[in-house]
């Protein structure tokens, strides 16, 4: 049987010292889960761009009028900070769905005893599918 | 009395839809970002490559689905955040309204937009 365990506020920051592999998982997952419906909205919005360019409304872009979609999303593409924020979105986004993975398993009962352990798992493959995804993110913004 | 610590009031319909919702967005959240960052790169994006895409029916109901599921998460999820750090009476219910008022905004949107690379909603 599991612990019962009173955290107070987690704004209390000044417990921080005191976070086990858990407390840190929780703050990490609910940080990134903040970040991905803030992502989601901001997405919808940009992509509804065709909706005015399936009527045909075009923009300059380049010195030719494109279709305000493609000229949107190309222009902002073209933006090195942009880039730069995309390869955060991945390293957010592959965070939540490991450190999701092991809590789905873990409310199936597997693996609770090494929950810290699957949190620094989770940590260290988050690390290295977003290095290893930096070139494909970052191809052609220079 | 030692007691097992969940924000969700465990075995409850929500809970177990937040769950569900999760292990389907592992699968799609993934195919998604390795089609249009890997297969397709995001600077290479055109009108013309998305409609192509969205016209099949297959993958406008799998979009679909994942802009319902997504919003679903998300949304359930920052309800959830909010209830765990002590949200409580009216303002939980006008919390509650406001996030079901931005997803169906959010749902809205995301379909039309999908309809319109689609040309309407498609058939075959």
């Amino acid at each position: 049987m599991s612990q019962s365990y009173n955290r107070g506020l987690i704004e209390d920051f000044s417990r921080w010292r005191e976070f086990e592999a858990g407390m840190w998982a929780w703050i990490f997952h609910k940080f990134t889960g903040w970040v991905l419906i803030g992502y989601l909205f901001t997405h919808i919005a940009v992509l509804s761009t065709a909706i005015p360019a399936a009527d045909g409304a075009t923009m300059m872009f380049e010195g030719s009028q494109t279709d305000v979609f493609t000229g949107t999303i190309v222009s902002l593409e073209g933006l090195l900070l942009v880039r730069i924020l995309e390869v955060g979105l991945l390293a957010v986004a592959v965070f939540h769905m490991l450190n999701g993975t092991r809590l789905l398993l873990v409310d199936l009962g597997v693996g609770l005893e090494a929950q810290d352990k699957s949190f620094y798992a989770s940590l260290i493959l988050t690390g290295a599918i977003t290095v290893a995804s930096v070139p494909t993110f970052i191809a052609g913004a220079f | 009395m030692a007691e097992r610590y969940s924000s969700f009031e465990s075995g409850g319909r929500m809970w177990l839809l937040q769950r569900v919702t999760a292990a389907f967005l592992l699968v799609v959240l993934a195919f998604h970002f390795f089609l249009l960052h890997f297969v397709h790169h995001a600077d290479e994006v055109t009108l013309a490559a998305s409609s192509a895409r969205m016209e099949q029916l297959s993958y406008y109901s799998l979009m679909v689905l994942f802009l319902v599921t997504a919003t679903f998460h998300g949304v359930n999820g920052v309800y959830n955040a909010l209830i765990n750090q002590g949200l409580t009476g009216t303002k939980r219910t006008v919390v509650k309204w406001t996030l079901v008022a931005a997803s169906v905004v959010l749902l809205f949107q995301g379909i039309r937009t999908a309809n319109a690379w689609a040309g309407g909603f498609p058939l075959l």
